[in-house]
């Protein structure tokens, strides 16, 4: 299949490794900041095949596992509320709050709808007048101005039954924390493709000069994959510390600027609770005070938790930032499994502790 | 609940009428009479079997008997390829068909829902009846009940299946040994992206059609040919085939190990499970199926399947190994090994 069978090549992945370790003069620690390329990177066994090499450290880069838990136990509540649906994308609806997970509170009768855009959860409202719509709006830069977009359809359509819960969360914050940490690893960044697509990579530029860590803008099949730890430990030998993208195909300079615009008219940012990492200065998005209508905290205020604690032996935020391996978490495959998860990492098909209880053998002995 | 007063079931005249099913249809009355004998058993010629009193005579059977059964939810009733009537007869077919018998009668349940479409009823009953002409199988038996607006979907189907072992060996994965092949028999992953593309209104083009096909045909052909180098078989419903490998593994005790880029996925099937961030291995089937043979008799396999499935495809995807830690193995990317994990609690789409 075109687009996928030359990025996933055999034979050009093995030369590529090869490439790395003969250029890696010392292990060096990359962090790949989104979900997606966490789970490419253990699917296709290229970290192993880099064992010695380098190091990967698999950031925050999955909106599902840092989303609060006060928004979520929020987003239970609101299915619970008569005549309310909560419309939200497919891997939300498995992490649980302080409490139950939209999926558990669906089976005690809350109303949920996963959507595949969130458009339709503007349609879904607008077909059906009598109930009030929430879509619980997560993701990183990536889907807010899909959520915009929604926004101002709901808004065009003078809809008053729809409205979202804002969760997004925006990278570079995070990166900036990481970076920040007193035990910091991280010595060069892949940057998240689809996070690069909307917001371009002039954008960590600033970033660069002040950390002085290299940054790949990097995709998410093997062979992206490869070329950006490739690029990535090319720089660290040579001491070079600048931005470079690797994932021309879908990332330009100065990014999507029909979609940053969306983004703009919409939302601002805000410092935001990021779960396991506390807040995070300028961590997120909400509703700009003109689309404060539709702004479901604003909206259902009375019903916002005030006391959401998480279960505190999750250390998901330890593993995104890469001070334990999934492994080294003593709940890792024991008492913390997909099936009965402990924290969000688990649970998300982005998250990294999935991805290693799915594809590492060494993770079946723990089993 | 014969002794309602409401009017409307005091005056079946008025009631026949209506275009949709109600709960009078049910009531065991002239309605319910007539629901049966005009919309659902006339389509069922059955032949000499007895129809009209509460059990069906089958006869003296030729063999050991096979009895199976199972019902059908699915939603929305009808999908490309298919429709939950063309289900509810391949699956129960295929389910004695891969256990080495052969079909010969099925039961039909119907549970309606008040307000389900007559028209849509009619449909399904078609459907039914067409497919087991189709299959060879007399539907010899069935009920109707309707249950209030809310308390099902539509409508949900049981079947259940007689059929006659003609062949001496008996499917098991106790048969499987290390070394033995394992083969799948057309393209994976059809029928569930299918009803998800149909349920959740996802415009693809193509749209992905559902696999749902009898094979009884070539289960008993293979059963002739290969003998007891058959090991087993099983269509790859719920789960995938990734279930069936995880059953197999579980019940032989070996490791089922697959070549992840042999598997024959028509390239509209690998679009949507890219697209959403789906494994085809996890997708339902509804006429495909995984054999475990004897590794000589693999090309005479796929051979067989070849001539019997109108798609192709059929493809040799792995082999029967020791089992050290991983029930499961897929090969895929840069050549290690990895486990397969076992079907995941839903399938859904990633999000960015």
């Amino acid at each position: 299949m075109k687009y996928l069978d030359e990025y996933r090549d055999r034979k050009t992945s093995r030369l590529l490794v090869e490439q790395i370790r003969r250029l890696a003069t010392r292990p060096w620690v990359l962090m790949d900041v989104c979900g997606g390329q966490t789970h490419s990177l253990v699917r296709y066994g290229i970290e192993q095949e880099l064992t010695g090499t380098v190091e990967m450290i698999h950031g925050p880069g999955c909106p599902v596992c840092v989303t609060s838990t006060e928004l979520i136990d929020f987003a239970v509540a609101l299915s619970q509320r008569p005549q309310t649906i909560v419309a939200s994308f497919g891997d939300m609806i498995r992490v649980s709050g302080s409490g139950n997970s939209l999926l558990q509170a669906r089976s005690r009768g809350g109303k949920l709808k996963i959507v595949y855009s969130p458009v339709d959860a503007v349609e879904l409202a607008r077909k059906n007048p009598e109930l009030e719509v929430v879509f619980f709006a997560v993701g990183f830069e990536t889907t807010a101005p899909a959520t915009a977009l929604a926004v101002f359809h709901a808004d065009a359509l003078g809809l008053s039954n729809f409205s979202l819960v804002a969760a997004h969360v925006r990278v570079l914050p995070a990166m900036e924390t990481i970076m920040e940490m007193p035990d910091n690893r991280v010595q060069g960044f892949l940057a998240a493709g689809h996070v690069c697509s909307i917001t371009g990579y002039e954008i960590y530029k600033p970033f660069v000069a002040k950390y002085q860590v290299p940054v790949v803008v990097t995709g998410f099949e093997p062979i992206d994959l490869l070329e950006g730890i490739l690029r990535s430990v090319t720089m660290l030998e040579d001491s070079q510390v600048v931005v470079e993208n690797c994932y021309g195909r879908g990332v330009q300079r100065m990014g999507n600027l029909f979609a940053q615009s969306l983004i703009d008219r919409v939302y601002e940012t805000e410092d935001r609770d990021w779960r396991g990492f506390g807040k995070i200065a300028g961590g997120g998005y909400r509703l700009r005070s003109q689309y404060a209508g539709f702004d479901a905290c604003k909206k259902f205020t009375g019903m916002f938790p005030q006391d959401s604690i998480a279960a505190t032996e999750c250390r998901g935020a330890d593993v995104m930032s890469g001070r334990i391996r999934p492994k080294q978490c003593p709940a890792f495959g024991t008492t913390c499994t997909p099936e009965s998860p402990l924290g969000a990492p688990m649970v998300s098909s982005e998250g990294a502790c999935a991805a290693y209880h799915r594809f590492d053998s060494f993770a079946i002995e723990i089993r | 609940m014969k002794t309602s007063m409401t009017p409307a079931m005091n005056c079946p005249a008025s009631v026949s009428q209506s275009d949709t099913v109600m709960l009078a249809h049910g009531e065991g009355g002239r309605l319910m009479r007539r629901l049966i004998l005009e919309r659902i058993a006339w389509r069922f010629g059955a032949g000499d079997v007895q129809f009209h009193s509460d059990a069906a005579c089958l006869g003296k059977l030729a063999g050991d008997v096979a009895l199976t059964t199972d019902s059908y939810v699915v939603s929305p009733l009808f999908f490309p390829g298919g429709d939950i009537g063309t289900l509810a007869v391949h699956g129960t077919v295929n389910d004695l068909a891969m256990s080495g018998a052969r079909p010969l009668f099925l039961t039909l349940s119907l549970i309606l829902e008040e307000g389900l479409p007559l028209a849509m009823l009619d449909q399904v009953i078609e459907s039914v009846a067409a497919t087991a002409k189709a299959c060879g199988v007399k539907i010899v038996a069935g009920d109707t009940k309707v249950v209030p607006h809310g308390a099902a979907d539509g409508m949900f189907i049981n079947t259940t299946g007689v059929g006659v072992y003609e062949f001496h060996q008996r499917m098991s994965a106790a048969n499987i040994h290390p070394g033995d092949s394992l083969i799948i028999s057309g393209p994976i992953a059809r029928h569930g992206l299918a009803v998800l593309a149909a349920r959740e209104s996802i415009a693809l083009s193509p749209s992905p059609r559902s696999d749902s096909a009898p094979l009884h045909r070539v289960a008993a052909e293979l059963l002739e040919t290969l003998g007891a180098d058959l090991r087993t078989m099983r269509d790859a419903t719920r789960g995938g085939v990734a279930a069936v490998l995880h059953e197999w593994a579980e019940e032989s005790g070996h490791a089922m190990w697959v070549d992840g880029n042999c598997l024959p996925i028509l390239p509209e099937s690998r679009g949507v499970c890219e697209l959403l961030g789906l494994d085809p291995l996890f997708v339902a089937n509804e006429g495909t199926f995984v054999a475990a043979v004897a590794p000589h008799h693999v090309n005479q396999a796929l051979a067989i399947l070849q001539s019997h499935l109108t798609i192709g495809c059929p493809a040799s995807i792995g082999c029967v190994r020791h089992r050290e830690l991983s029930p499961v193995l897929i090969s895929r990317g840069l050549g290690a090994d990895q486990p397969l994990d076992e079907p995941p609690v839903a399938m859904l789409p990633r999000i960015c």
